[in-house]
């Protein structure tokens, strides 16, 4: 590398590859080569488009999978309710009418947005993927810079294949050391978060670096990559290395052959130049990290799973402190004691962040052989068809059911509680999902996140429980 | 759009940090196909009783909020989902700029589609916003896109940033695809370049 070239980082390769106009002053026109849709963000969009006359520029670049609003339940097409029905119904006439592939409630391809889209091989290093989620930033495990974007911009990229965006800024977040045993890929994420807050990365692209990152199987970079908005990110990405190759070799929309091989040569030089640096940088010590637990109503508010909630004391800030105490009425927690120990109602295993195969495997590697505690309600969700046959083939299914699980069909279900999968007011759930918000897996729910293995140990015990402790019994 | 040039008026302050996509319109009323109505669903969950009745703690069923068009709201506002339900059941409800120390980036850019301005001030400048309407709820905030500065009585004045573009957008009142649209040609090069 000669000295004038610009040391850049994998966000910034990926960005400047993809800026089709810069005016002075104005934000860039940047392409984007993947644009995901389903039911709830989509139909103003195209309502737009027809107001104004407009097409969807590449339909071909364009693939809808409905997802949000679907039901779970085995061998059921029943919908919640007949606002639900027209969604997905629109969806459905608005692909057919601008000739966008759809993964319909049915297909065997259909399944969770960010699930889909690795799944398929459509999410590929390099690419620019939208869509008009905020957990689209699990695509940046590929190497991708993915982002969640509002209906305005779904319309936008529709009518364009562009998106009017202006340059974030970087941040580093390195895991070095080792992960222990019982600790995962779900309890980096959340410790991220409580280390800097739920706003902690607002106006910046996350990359995600070092030892333990490298260590990771692809479904656990996505689970990490999922929740870089809980953090404030709008993306986050991790540099394609051999495991993101040999995850997509084979897939059906990935290049074959010679093809093949020539992506992989480009892919690898999707990296940060060595030298190159981040706006900001955050390191996490894997050694140190124990099983996670969230206590409160975002996701910043998370601690170890062995330690004592925070009191009000412990906030300086005034308004930290108010939120804390609010979080802290509407959880009807006690400020400073332990949460081991504390009674569940209902475990859910799902979601966009951890619905994938090896979520299922950590689950059910806990499962086995035990039994769901009495009186607590144990939902699995697989992410897709994909994982659920997966799934089945490896005995999964049985496991769970014989432990007392409930072994759904595949959907965002109780993570965003739009279905009718939902907590009831008071519930206490250990959940494996992304939101721990007022009212988000159900008016009135309260919810503790953690991960695959902790939320398995909660349904046993019927109380939070350290997992460690069943994983060495 | 609605152009958005100058605005005074009273406020509905909100201090409370972190408000998330699912308090200002929770998911279940995601399931429309247009964008009406949703202000009647605005912070739901905190603004009705169980039983359906409006909640007289809640800030937003005081009758001096009646025709607010500003909310001054605590830290980190609209953090969660990419969901455009929020500002749309905001500007639904008739509000047409927040204030704040700090907005989630996707919120931000979703309600600078729709009118609604993301006003951010310093902390010291939102505390005395709060010290001047929480006590008095007709005292009026003058927001002036112009010259980017927020006023109100006692001497508080302060300016806020906001791009460029976004403000050209909101002064003409145009919407973005109008303008994404004019690269027509640029767009098409790019696309033949690269395959």
């Amino acid at each position: 590398m000669t000295s004038t070239m610009k040391l850049k980082t994998l966000f910034q390769k990926v960005w400047d590859e993809h800026v089709v106009v810069q005016e002075a002053g104005r934000p860039a026109v940047l392409y984007i080569d993947l644009h995901l849709i389903h039911e709830v963000t989509s139909p103003q969009a195209f309502t737009g488009l027809r107001e104004r006359g407009l097409k969807v520029r590449r339909p071909d670049k364009t693939v809808a999978t409905m997802d949000h609003s679907t039901p779970t339940l085995p061998k059921s097409l029943w919908v919640i309710d007949d606002q639900a029905k027209a969604q997905l119904a629109q969806l459905e006439r608005n692909s057919k009418e601008f000739g966008i592939e759809l993964f319909a409630l049915g297909d065997r391809r259909n399944g969770i947005v960010h699930v889909i889209g690795p799944e398929r091989g459509l999410t590929q290093p390099g690419k620019t993927i939208v869509c008009g989620d905020s957990h689209t930033s699990t695509h940046g495990a590929f190497g991708a810079l993915a982002f969640g974007i509002g209906t305005s911009e779904v319309e936008h990229v529709l009518a364009t294949q562009c998106l009017l965006q202006r340059e974030p800024k970087t941040f580093e977040v390195r895991v070095d050391g080792q992960l222990m045993p019982g600790v995962t890929a779900k309890d980096i994420i959340l410790a991220l978060c409580a280390k800097i807050g739920t706003g902690g990365a607002t106006g910046h692209v996350i990359e995600y670096t070092g030892s333990v990152i490298r260590s990771l199987d692809m479904d656990g970079r996505m689970t990490v990559c999922n929740m870089s908005i809980e953090a404030g990110a709008r993306a986050g990405m991790i540099a394609p290395d051999d495991t993101t190759f040999a995850y997509l070799e084979g897939r059906d929309r990935v290049p074959k052959g010679a093809e093949w091989d020539a992506a992989v040569d480009r892919w690898r030089q999707l990296r940060t130049d060595d030298g190159a640096t981040f706006d900001k940088t955050v390191i996490i010590d894997a050694n140190k990290l124990e099983p996670m637990i969230t206590y409160g109503t975002n996701p910043g508010m998370g601690m170890p799973i062995s330690q004592t909630m925070p009191t009000s004391e412990s906030f300086d800030d005034p308004s930290q402190r108010a939120a804390f105490e609010k979080a802290m009425k509407y959880m009807s927690l006690q400020p400073g004691e332990r949460l081991l120990g504390k009674k569940i109602d209902v475990v859910f295993i799902g979601s966009c962040t951890n619905s994938r195969i090896s979520d299922l495997r950590l689950a059910a590697g806990v499962l086995s052989g035990r039994k769901v505690a009495e009186g607590v309600r144990t939902l699995v969700v697989p992410g897709s068809h994909d994982v659920k046959r997966q799934a089945e083939a490896e005995g999964l299914d049985q496991i769970f059911k014989d432990a007392g699980a409930e072994w759904r069909e595949p959907g965002c279900s109780m993570c965003i509680a739009m279905n009718g999968d939902n907590l009831e007011p008071g519930q206490y759930a250990v959940s494996t999902s992304n939101r721990n918000f007022e009212g988000r897996q159900g008016k009135g729910g309260r919810t503790f996140l953690a991960s695959p293995l902790t939320a398995a140990a909660a349904a046993v015990a019927g109380e939070v429980t350290d997992p460690r402790s069943l994983l060495l019994a | 759009m609605a152009k958005f040039t100058t605005l005074t008026s009273h406020a509905v302050p909100l201090p409370v940090d972190n408000v998330d996509t699912d308090q200002i319109i929770p998911a279940r009323f995601l399931k429309v196909t247009d964008k009406n109505g949703l202000g009647d669903n605005l912070f739901c969950d905190w603004r009705y009783l169980k039983d359906g009745s409006p909640n007289p703690d809640f800030v937003l069923n005081e009758p001096e909020s009646r025709g607010a068009q500003i909310l001054i709201a605590g830290d980190n506002f609209g953090s969660g989902s990419s969901r455009e339900h929020a500002p749309w059941a905001l500007v639904g409800w008739g509000f047409r700029a927040i204030i704040s120390t700090g907005f989630a980036d996707i919120f931000k850019s979703n309600a600078l589609k729709n009118g609604l301005l993301p006003v951010e001030v310093s902390p010291e400048t939102h505390k005395r916003l709060m010290e001047a309407v929480q006590p008095d709820r007709t005292t009026e905030i003058t927001i002036d896109l112009p010259s980017q500065t927020v006023k109100a009585p006692g001497g508080i004045e302060s300016s806020f940033p906001i791009d460029d573009f976004s403000k050209h957008c909101l002064l003409e009142g145009l919407d973005q695809l109008g303008y994404l649209l004019s690269f027509e040609d640029q767009i098409s090069r790019y696309e033949q370049q690269r395959t």
